[in-house]
């Protein structure tokens, strides 16, 4: 029951914000210069025409009406046409998000192993060779240009050593990891330092609680606590973070996308603001912030369910 | 207090890059902007230090003028972010109620937008260029420094010199400026320094996407793009202002982290 009402209020709360990103992407659409419809029609279109659709997307309204007629539109699911392809904009989305998100998923994949295994080294060897690593890691992870990473990455394994392809998606299963692997690699240099750095932080803080001193002195082996106690415990502060490195990601998709040419989310989106087609920009905006949402959404259930400490 | 080797290096660094900025034309040994299709896609040598690109001009020259719009681009894009966050933060922060809950529930909204997706897409709707970049980053940019900002606010509204401030008769505006504001300036320039290195990235990002400072600029950006069809027979017009953005952001980067731990604050 406890559980039940958790949920219930946390899903209460996304709701204001799910209005508010809402409205920054329709002020983005609405603060573009020049009339869409006249791009989407061309010049030859006859004025009933364009009266039709300027009436379905509410465009004589006020703006305030133009606002209600927008959320209404994304209710169900209609947010725009693309004015370069001539076809709904959710299509294309349908066609562009799993590869992104595959692209997310893989990278975190990925990125566990050496998260998990740097972050226990170095907690367990406090302010040793591990904590001046891992110091320098996030000071390169912060500077280094994810484009010019991946360039470098290209360069390296797909060119000059041939062991990876180095644009595209491939189109079976291990195509798609073999084709994802440089791009997944470029992110990842993104995140494991702020990964890692979290996870060691609260493992520290676990290892000196006094239930860690219990277990020792009712004779576990330190391994024992280490693995049944103080682990597990750790793990939600870094769960908590995922939502930020979801973000991360999608951003950071953008760009790696455009350099291995990876067709997702992030390359359509830039494609679009090249090509002028606002509607995917907007719609594409949209559906980022969504996504980092919903994972969000996700992380704090998940945390009230592992953790009954957790509270709103 | 102990100065870390870290924190020194970083401090040796960014003087080093505002230096080269400073007297660019000296230490530059061609025009950068020169194109000679005599010496096209020459590889470092006596007499190009970095190689030469695609028509011919000298990757080391531009890469040193590229310094000159690295720092403009980070130094002058994170003025007003700063301000206006700072701003937001405190005011919200120190007097509580409905601005408060204003303020953070903007800051709410902007939270689920990958930052560097919602810049672009600003962009996208301003244009072009590295004006439009300074107003999207003011546009959302502010974020980060308000919630700090705020976050000290409402542990120094309770201090007990501001409270003594606040009994002897002073207004609010000159306890923020004047006592609340100082105090909370330490964690504020740590941000700072992690995001003058974040604006110069996303700048030369935009740049390397076409969205920034156009072409023919010797911006690291758009030089790494020019690079790109060219990285496997000419590695090094890509890699050179490559290298120069990671040794900048590192400059800063470092700076950020030492002073962090110098004053012992948790990132």
């Amino acid at each position: 029951m406890k559980t039940f009402r958790f949920i219930a209020l946390r899903l209460a709360q996304a709701i204001p914000v799910l209005l508010g990103v809402s409205l920054i992407t329709f002020v983005l659409m609405a603060a573009t210069p020049g009339d869409p419809i006249r791009l989407l029609v061309g010049d030859r279109a006859s004025p009933e025409t364009i009266a039709m659709i300027r009436d379905r997307y509410g465009l004589d309204d006020p703006i305030l009406f133009q606002y209600f007629t927008y959320l209404k539109n994304l209710m169900v699911g209609d947010i725009g046409v693309s004015l370069r392809y001539r076809v709904p904009v959710s299509q294309l989305i349908a066609q562009h998000y799993p590869v992104t998100l595959f692209l997310v998923l893989y990278t975190i994949v990925l990125t566990l192993p050496p998260v998990i295994v740097l972050a226990v080294w170095s907690a367990k060897r406090q302010n040793g060779m591990a904590d001046q690593i891992i110091r320098m890691m996030g000071v390169l992870g912060l500077a280094v240009p994810v484009f010019w990473l991946a360039l470098i990455l290209t360069r390296l394994f797909g060119v000059k050593l041939g062991w990876f392809p180095v644009s595209g998606f491939g189109d079976t299963m291990p195509g798609h990891l073999l084709h994802l692997f440089l791009p997944a690699l470029s992110t990842m240099i993104w995140v494991v330092p702020i990964l890692v750095r979290t996870l060691r932080s609260a493992l520290l803080i676990e290892m000196n609680r006094d239930y860690a001193l219990t277990g020792m002195s009712k004779g576990l082996g330190a391994r024992q606590v280490f693995r049944t106690h103080v682990f597990p415990n750790s793990i939600l502060p870094t769960l908590n973070l995922f939502a930020v490195i979801v973000a991360y990601l999608l951003g950071g998709s953008v760009i790696v996308e455009t350099v291995y040419a990876v067709p997702g989310m992030g390359k359509l989106m830039i494609d679009s603001i090249l090509a002028r087609d606002y509607f995917v920009v907007q719609g594409a905006t949209l559906v980022f912030a969504l996504t980092t949402l919903l994972v969000m959404l996700a992380v704090d259930l998940l945390s009230a369910l592992i953790d009954p400490r957790v509270t709103l | 207090m102990k100065l870390s080797p870290m924190f020194v290096t970083g401090v040796a660094l960014v003087v080093l890059w505002c230096v080269i900025a400073l007297v660019a034309p000296k230490l530059a040994t061609h025009d950068p902007y020169a194109i000679d299709f005599a010496a096209i896609l020459q590889p470092p040598g006596a007499e190009h230090w970095f190689g030469t690109d695609n028509v011919g001009r000298d990757t080391y020259s531009r890469v040193i003028f590229g310094a000159r719009l690295a720092l403009y681009i980070g130094l002058l894009g994170v003025i007003a972010p700063m301000l206006i966050g700072m701003t937001v933060g405190l005011v919200a922060g120190y007097f509580g109620g409905w601005i408060d809950v204003v303020a953070m529930r903007l800051v709410d909204i902007t939270v689920p937008f990958p930052f560097f997706v919602l810049v672009l897409s600003i962009v996208a709707v301003l244009g072009p260029g590295i004006e439009n970049y300074f107003i999207a980053l003011a546009l959302v940019g502010w974020v980060g420094y308000a919630r700090l900002a705020r976050a000290e606010a409402l542990v120094l509204r309770r201090a007990e010199f501001v409270l003594a401030a606040r009994t002897m008769g002073f207004s609010s505006g000159y306890i923020l400026l004047r006592h609340v504001l100082p105090n909370s300036l330490s964690s504020i320039v740590v941000y700072l320094m992690t995001d003058v290195t974040l604006v110069i990235l996303f700048g030369a990002a935009l740049g390397f996407l076409g969205m920034g400072v156009s072409p023919p600029a010797a911006e690291w950006g758009v030089m790494i793009a020019e690079g790109q069809t060219y990285i496997s027979s000419a590695w090094w017009i890509s890699f050179f202002p490559g290298l120069a953005m990671v040794l900048i952001g590192v400059g800063f980067a470092l700076i950020g982290d030492g002073l962090a731990r110098m004053l012992r604050i948790e990132r």
